[in-house]
């Protein structure tokens, strides 16, 4: 089924054109990443893809249903959006932040409910900030407040989710255990996950398809065993790129300049 | 114990019980006023008074003062009240704690209609009116000027600090044409038009404008309070969780600026009350919009009834205007917020 797809999508900023026709799906279960060096596009496309900013041309569908078409909260029961960075104005306790989630549930209504309490916990749990609950988020590290936005992120309880560059600012063991539970919700629960990250790595590790934008109006959509591949990876990223095998997976690193 | 943590059946009960004892403070401070004054009217005489006054005959002294005085702290209330609901609301458009209707030179534009009514001997009805005036016409300018940022919603941040930095050259602009009005008034004129400036209820009547506009405002906050609490909380991605942020700001936008012109006509203008009071209501209820904005009227209009009280006790006979009690304390606190925010 396919859960979000792009037709003959045409992004620009200025007088640049970033992304060509782009005609892309991602169905459920599927594991999105999205690659290409800084400038390229990826949060244009992604912010596109969310509803947040219009494209130049063409369209995007969620559920077979073009964006325009759906009512602001009905679509935010479809998908949810991890921005890029965000900033604290006030005292919000964490706990306060995540059941902001649950907003597009409860139309009229004045309070929530004791199950979107619940909701908010089994999220914070599920990215092990469950103890902060009722700390400032002003008063929180980079990555902790990170992970606090990607547990309200998971109790909006969409199939669909995007996220701007979700590992930013975790430390190795949490990048990696956020990285994994992303892949396990497409795995298990037939969630559609498009992110964006740095890391080929990380993305080689847990996506099933990877889009390359090369920031000029050309891209590329594939299965990660074919889009992932040194060659095209260092021509869309600009810097030569070395594949190894090492216990059954594939490292990717730049090759040093021999300069 | 900060109350996210306690389960939910307790935040109900906790904003109620925070808006029920807002109102008995309110209550009190209304009473308080009434007794307070060059007489005083013993707590002895006061339920014999409220009596004659429920029956619509105040026949002895101490109902007579009271309804006085009441009346006068009634005017108080209703314009702290749409002060602080004005200044709420423009913070959380904004999302910034600092922001207040008189920064984005609004009431300096209800102050331009005034005076300029004041200054071609208009009657006290002309004064209001161009006051209003005054304030609905910043509002739009500013509205026009930062539509884009505003429709948009895109550049959040970007957007609010364009939209605060055009409202401070607006008010700037608005100013110089106080000062050029003040400097080529008749020596007559220019008492009532610096009363004017820094705000006085001595000579403000009871009306009921104020209060329905107050009324009014107080239920489009409700309806949006938790939609100013996701825009609040995550700027323009709040479209992402269901909310019309673009259609949110117009009215948050608009709605502040009417209730600042409703409290700018019916009082002058009365600086700070739309910082401090949010300020404190959010120091000590925290910053969720469902309890904030009873609570922050009820102490907007309890703390203003407080300032008038004072204002006219304090180097009694003479009266001070209410604006300069309220600006020698939002002033610190202005400071205070500022330095606590760049650390």
């Amino acid at each position: 089924m396919t859960m979000i797809s792009a037709h003959d999508l045409t992004l620009s900023a200025g007088q640049r054109t970033l992304v060509q026709g782009l005609d892309w799906a991602a169905r459920a279960g599927e594991c999105w990443s999205i690659i290409g060096r800084n400038g390229a596009g990826k949060s244009t496309l992604l912010r596109t893809l969310a509803g947040l900013q219009p494209a130049a041309a063409g369209m995007v569908q969620i559920g077979g249903r073009a964006l325009n078409d759906w009512p602001l909260e009905e679509l935010a029961r479809q998908r949810a959006f991890l921005a890029q960075s965000r900033h604290d104005a006030f005292a919000y306790t964490v706990i306060e932040s995540v059941l902001s989630a649950r907003h597009p549930y409860h139309a009229g209504r004045y309070w929530e409910g004791s199950d979107d309490q619940q909701i908010a916990m089994t999220s914070l749990a599920a990215m092990e900030v469950d103890d902060l609950a009722a700390r400032d988020v002003r008063t929180l590290s980079g990555g902790e407040r990170q992970r606090v936005a990607i547990a309200a992120l998971l109790a909006q309880q969409t199939p669909l989710l995007l996220l701007d560059e979700p590992a930013n600012a975790l430390d190795l063991a949490h990048q990696v255990s956020t990285m994994g539970l992303l892949a396990r919700l497409c795995r298990e629960q037939g969630k559609t996950v498009v992110m964006i990250g740095h890391d080929l790595n990380l993305a080689s590790r847990i996506s099933s398809h990877c889009l390359l934008l090369m920031g000029d109006g050309r891209w590329q959509a594939g299965a990660v065993a074919d889009t992932m591949q040194p060659a095209l990876l260092g021509d869309y990223l600009g810097h030569p790129i070395d594949m190894l095998e090492h216990g059954g997976r594939r490292i990717f690193i730049p090759k040093e300049s021999s300069a | 114990m900060h109350a996210s943590a306690l389960p939910v059946q307790s935040h109900r009960r906790r904003a109620t019980l925070i808006v029920g004892a807002m109102l008995a403070f309110a209550a009190a401070t209304l009473l308080f006023a009434g007794m307070t004054g060059s007489i005083r009217v013993p707590l002895a005489d006061v339920p014999e008074a409220l009596r004659q006054l429920a029956t619509g005959r105040p026949d002895s002294l101490s109902a007579s003062l009271i309804d006085l005085r009441a009346s006068r702290a009634l005017v108080a209330f209703a314009t702290g009240g749409a002060l602080a609901l004005a200044g709420l609301m423009m913070q959380a458009l904004l999302r910034n704690p600092l922001a207040d209707p008189y920064i984005l030179g609004v009431s300096t534009g209800a102050s331009v209609g005034a005076l300029l009514a004041m200054l071609l001997m208009a009657s006290a009805l002309t004064i209001d009116a161009a006051a209003l005036a005054g304030a609905v016409g910043v509002a739009l300018l500013l509205y026009v000027l930062a539509r884009r940022d505003m429709r948009s919603g895109q550049a959040a941040e970007g957007g609010a600090a364009m939209l605060l930095l055009t409202g401070v050259i607006v008010s700037a602009l608005c100013g110089s044409l106080v000062t050029l009005m003040l400097s080529i008034a008749p020596e007559g004129r220019l008492r009532s038009m610096v009363f004017w400036l820094i705000g006085d209820l001595s000579g403000a009547p009871l009306r009921l404008a104020p209060w329905l506009v107050l009324a009014g405002a107080l239920l489009f906050a409700m309806k949006h309070a938790r939609a100013m609490n996701v825009v609040a909380l995550h700027a323009e991605a709040a479209v992402t969780l269901g909310v019309r942020v673009g259609a949110l700001r117009k009215g948050l936008f608009f709605v502040s600026a009417l209730l600042t012109a409703s409290a700018v006509t019916s009082a002058g203008a009365i600086g700070f009350v739309g910082l401090i009071v949010p300020h404190a209501c959010r120091f000590a209820f925290g910053p969720d919009h469902r309890v904030l904005i009873p609570a922050t009227i009820l102490s907007g209009g309890a703390f203003l009834v407080l300032c008038d009280t004072l204002a006219r006790t304090i180097v009694a006979p003479q009266q001070l205007p209410v604006g300069a009690i309220t600006a020698m304390i939002g002033a610190p606190v202005f400071l205070y917020q500022l330095h606590r925010l760049r650390k």
